[in-house]
């Protein structure tokens, strides 16, 4: 299975996301931003970074980009779409997913191991946890606050449309403590924290057995081969 | 806007020979100013005067400190040069770390910039250090800082903690580099000249090295990047290289302003280019922008250099000559390209949307000449400008105060016995601002990001995975004590040497080679200049002891305000491999039941210590004594033990003696332990204070498991390292010190952690 990973201009962790896809068994595919052909790739990952210098707003300027065309029409008729931190705002702007996310209520970037709750199971990308896991993945931004208009918010409590929550500390100010959505039909997910960071045992968060051994981000990776496997 | 450029030509200066020039306003001496008329055989012209000015800056030049420097290539073995592949001289040292790869490191300081601006000037010293490592042909992997700032209640330096912090953050996050340690130290010397250094490595494949020369007549000459404005014009000669008054800064427009996304699109373009092999030679544009890519590429490459200076692309198109000749907009490279390749190479710029122009050739004439439209406005060889800058043997005299500093010793300060005292002392140590943990800083910086981290802060060193096919790594460890130094720079810079060796060790990984950025006072106070000399020696005298290289370095004069200088603050940084990281060794406990050993004797040596600091505001005496042989012997005992998986943690003992070791081990994983000291004090004859605060050197702190006790203690026995179990890990979430002091782990983390970010947070 092809995964395809993104590359604009002041992406930083396309290397590890290709690294993450690999390690779950599947073919990365690089993608180009000024490219609209996505190479017959199975599902598509927006990771995090810089993209265009955050400029004008986070994501803003990516979510206009040519390969952001195909990747809009391809996730509206189902392709699986990942989008963590700069992704996810990305996907936001591009409005594949509400709300909008600002500057973190603390003013500062901040980088931590983070644990989160799994809200929802039922998609491309956490199918391979169970509900109610508490898991523990590197988070690392400067403008994570996810806010929404009341309704959007009671739309998203009521309709199951939270994927993640953080646990313990709200790092950010995040509303209801959202740290990732879904979309309604599930193929699009949508988070600040980084599972490609905890992916590998000596390069992920620490756990009480050992140093840097956490590797709760895999199941995202494994999830969309179950997914693609399922459909 | 537009403004009427006169320029002054070389024709115009032959005419008028005798037409006043602001040499002095830019820094330069009369002497100077001279020598380089009778390098041309007429007065310079503006640009050239610029150029010069730049140039012959003590920051550029090195003027000062050159004949020092020296002895970091002569005080080396044959063995010491065996794996080094670049030495001290270019943009940074490369070093060959086996298996095909190769890995270049440097530090850098950004002081008086980070100063006037700290944002701008901390971001800029970040992306300034990593286009010296892109230069060497290398993808940059990590970063790291070291910080000195004022006195935390003085009301200045939460502006400077904040600006510095946060521009470091914002450009190294933004970069994807992660950025795996340093230090953060506060002390009122630094109070309005705070040091901001910036460490940076980078890997590559042998093969990819890279130089800055330009060799080839024909080949082209071509700047790329960003464009070029006004921002940092003069930062070189003005800032760097002249000392604030006690007024204050004023100089806001000479410090750059950074673009970490132009940084990063320029890295990935450039590595691009260098994958694509359409590049002959790299330098990237840093202090003396223009002025020092184009002399430096044809001086080091014994060619000259024909360019016109109308093709640099402006953001402010009312730029005289001389402005754009010394700007230093940041985020700029100047390769030398076959004329066969630049197609190729137009095409991967252009895939990247950077902006390059074509501003000349390479020229088998050693010359360096710059058109100005067509008139001829610089016209010099450019090894006068580049390398043959002049050099001065600064007079030297021996400190008159020190002499009555080293009398003072800590040893008569007043000690406590009782364990409610000693508790309370060890409390205010640990909690000392200096003595803190700094995670409310680090945790500003991204350390994950590349996936490679296999160790960051709090950990004693940085490491990183360079292979991903077999695990080969770097580990990186920098340190200074100002204090040490100040009571003997010679001495105190063989410890800040031994601390970071010593770090590096401790993670497992073997050293290998010394990087360094020397912090000092005016070079025109002899007294300066003598702790100068006597730091250089030390470093290079330790160097040749241990064995390591020093690769590089940077020198960084005139840190002091009005009359007052700064500690001397060598910065020595140890570059250490290890061929599987997965092989690193945790700085904390782990697990319970493990054995803690204390490696090494403590003598009573308090004098500058964290204790004199905290407990007594007390600064006087002789720092603890450098045993570089007992450090080779330590180290060595690590590898070999480490080989065999023996060792569950390491903690070398450095600021704040065993007792800061203790508190550090514990709260990294958030294990308990018991502790006794019984021991340490009848066979090193200390007594309490000591034996919990002496910074005595040449020590660590292990914990070892039980099976593996026996063949550890050996080890250690069969290598003459003198071994102690001073306690034991356990399950009780507390730590108590017997004799002296309990805490609950909880407490002890807020004791620990609560100070920065009550401070600054």
């Amino acid at each position: 299975m092809r995964i395809g990973v993104v590359t604009f201009p002041g992406t930083l962790d396309d290397r590890d996301a290709q690294r993450a896809v690999r390690l779950a068994g599947a073919t990365p595919v690089s993608l180009w931003h000024a490219e609209k052909d996505l190479h017959d790739v199975d599902a598509v990952i927006l990771p995090g970074g810089f993209s265009f210098g955050d400029y004008l707003r986070c994501g803003a300027i990516a979510a206009q980009a040519l390969v952001m065309e195909t990747i809009i029409d391809a996730a509206y008729g189902g392709l699986p779409v990942l989008g963590i931190c700069n992704g996810f705002q990305i996907l936001v702007e591009a409005n594949l997913l509400p709300g909008g996310l600002i500057r973190n209520e603390h003013q500062h970037f901040i980088c931590r191991d983070q644990k989160l709750i799994v809200e929802n199971v039922d998609t491309a990308w956490t199918n391979q946890f169970t509900l109610g896991q508490e898991i523990t993945i590197p988070l690392k931004n400067g403008e994570g606050g996810y806010i929404a208009k009341e309704e959007t918010l009671k739309k998203l409590e009521g309709e199951g449309l939270i994927a993640f929550r953080y646990s313990e500390v709200n790092p950010n100010g995040s509303f209801n403590n959202i740290a990732g959505l879904r979309n309604s039909k599930g193929n699009v997910v949508g988070l600040m924290p980084h599972p490609e960071h905890a992916v590998e045992p000596g390069f992920g968060p620490d756990t009480d057995k050992a140093m840097r051994s956490g590797v709760d981000g895999l199941n995202f990776f494994t999830s969309v081969l179950n997914w693609m496997v399922k459909a | 806007m537009t403004k009427n450029i006169s320029v002054d030509t070389t024709k115009e200066a032959k005419k008028t020979p005798d037409k006043a020039q602001p040499w002095k306003e830019l820094g330069l001496k009369q002497e100077e100013y001279d020598r380089i008329k009778v390098i041309l055989g007429r007065r310079p012209t503006s640009a050239e005067l610029a150029m010069y000015s730049v140039m012959w800056s003590e920051h550029c030049s090195y003027k000062s400190s050159k004949i020092y420097l020296r002895q970091f290539g002569e005080k080396v073995t044959p063995e010491m040069r065996k794996n080094l592949m670049v030495g001290m001289g270019e943009n940074a040292g490369v070093v060959d770390i086996g298996e095909g790869w190769a890995v270049t490191f440097k530090v850098e300081s950004h002081n008086h910039p980070s100063y006037i601006e700290p944002f701008q000037g901390a971001a800029t010293g970040v992306g300034g250090i990593v286009r010296d490592i892109l230069t060497m042909g290398a993808r940059p992997i990590a970063v790291m800082d070291q910080l000195r700032f004022g006195a935390v209640d003085h009301p200045d330096t939460a502006r400077v903690v904040n600006g510095v912090v946060s521009g470091i953050s914002f450009y190294g996050n933004c970069l994807g580099l992660p950025n795996i340690g340093g230090e953060t130290v506060f002390d009122k010397v630094y109070q309005g000249n705070p040091l901001v250094n910036a460490l940076s490595v980078g890997a590559l494949r042998h093969e990819d090295l890279k130089l800055a020369k330009a060799t080839n007549p024909g080949d082209l000459v071509i700047l790329f990047g960003a464009r070029t404005g006004a921002d940092g014009i003069g930062g070189v000669s003005v800032l760097a290289s002249e000392t604030f008054d006690s007024e204050g800064p004023s100089r806001r427009p000479a410090v750059q302003v950074g673009d970490p996304f132009a940084e990063k699109v320029l890295i990935e373009c450039s590595l691009e280019l260098y994958a694509a092999q359409v590049v002959a030679g790299i330098q990237d544009l840093g202090g003396a922008g223009l002025s020092c890519a184009t002399s430096e590429l044809a001086s080091n490459g014994n060619a000259g250099m024909k360019v016109q200076l109308k093709n640099v692309l402006l953001r402010d198109e009312s730029l005289t000559p001389e402005e754009i000749l010394m700007s230093e907009s940041q985020e700029r490279m100047m390769a030398i390209v076959p004329k066969k390749d630049l197609k190729a190479f137009t095409d991967i710029v252009n895939k990247h949307e950077v902006e390059f122009s074509v501003m000349g050739e390479v020229i088998k004439e050693p010359r360096l000449y710059i058109m100005w439209g067509d008139e001829e406005i610089v016209n010099v060889p450019p090894r006068t400008v580049a390398h043959d800058g002049p050099v001065y043997e600064r007079p030297v005299a021996y400190p008159s105060w020190i002499d009555s500093l080293k009398a003072n010793s800590a040893s008569t300060l007043p000690r406590e016995t009782s364990e409610e005292a000693l508790k309370s002392q060890i409390n205010q140590v640990v909690s000392s601002p200096n003595q803190a943990s700094k995670s409310w800083i680090t945790d500003q910086y991204d350390h994950y990001v590349g996936g490679n981290t296999a160790l960051a802060m709090p950990d004693d060193s940085g490491m990183v995975r360079v292979s991903e096919e077999t695990g080969l790594g770097v580990a990186i460890a920098t340190d200074a004590n100002g204090k040490y130094c100040q009571l003997d720079p010679y001495t105190g810079t063989q410890l800040a040497l031994a601390e970071s060796y010593r770090n590096v060790a401790a993670s497992g990984a073997s050293p290998m080679a010394v990087t360094n950025c020397l912090n000092f006072g005016s070079p025109e106070n002899p007294e300066v200049m003598w702790q100068f000399k006597e730091a250089t020696a030390g470093l290079a005298d330790g160097c040749l002891e241990l064995g390591i290289p020093v690769t590089g370095g940077n020198v960084s004069f005139y840190n002091q305000t009005g009359d007052v200088a700064i500690y001397p603050t060598p910065v020595v940084g140890v570059l250490g491999v290890i061929d599987d990281v997965a092989r690193r060794i945790p700085s904390g406990w782990q697990d319970e039941g493990n054995n803690i050993y204390l490696l090494g004797i403590t003598r009573d040596e308090l004098d500058g210590s964290a204790w004199a600091e905290t407990i007594h505001d007390h600064l006087g005496g002789k720092p603890p004594v450098v045993d570089l042989k007992q450090e080779k012997a330590l180290a060595e005992l690590m590898h070999g033990a480490n080989l065999q998986g023996l060792i569950a943690s390491a903690h070398d003992l450095s600021e704040g003696g065993l007792v800061q070791a203790i508190i550090e081990s514990s709260l990294r994983f958030g294990v308990g332990a018991r502790i006794w000291l019984n021991e340490i004090l009848e066979r090193d004859n200390v007594d309490l204070t000591a034996a919990l605060f002496s910074e005595s050197q040449a020590r660590m702190l292990i914990s070892v498991g039980r099976e593996d006790d026996v063949k550890f203690v050996g080890l250690c026995e069969a290598r003459g390292i003198p071994v102690l179990r001073i306690g034991v890990t356990d399950s009780t979430k507390e730590l108590i010190i017997q004799d002296v002091a309990g805490w609950t782990i909880e407490e002890l983390a807020r004791e620990h952690e609560g100070t920065i970010p009550e401070l600054f947070g």
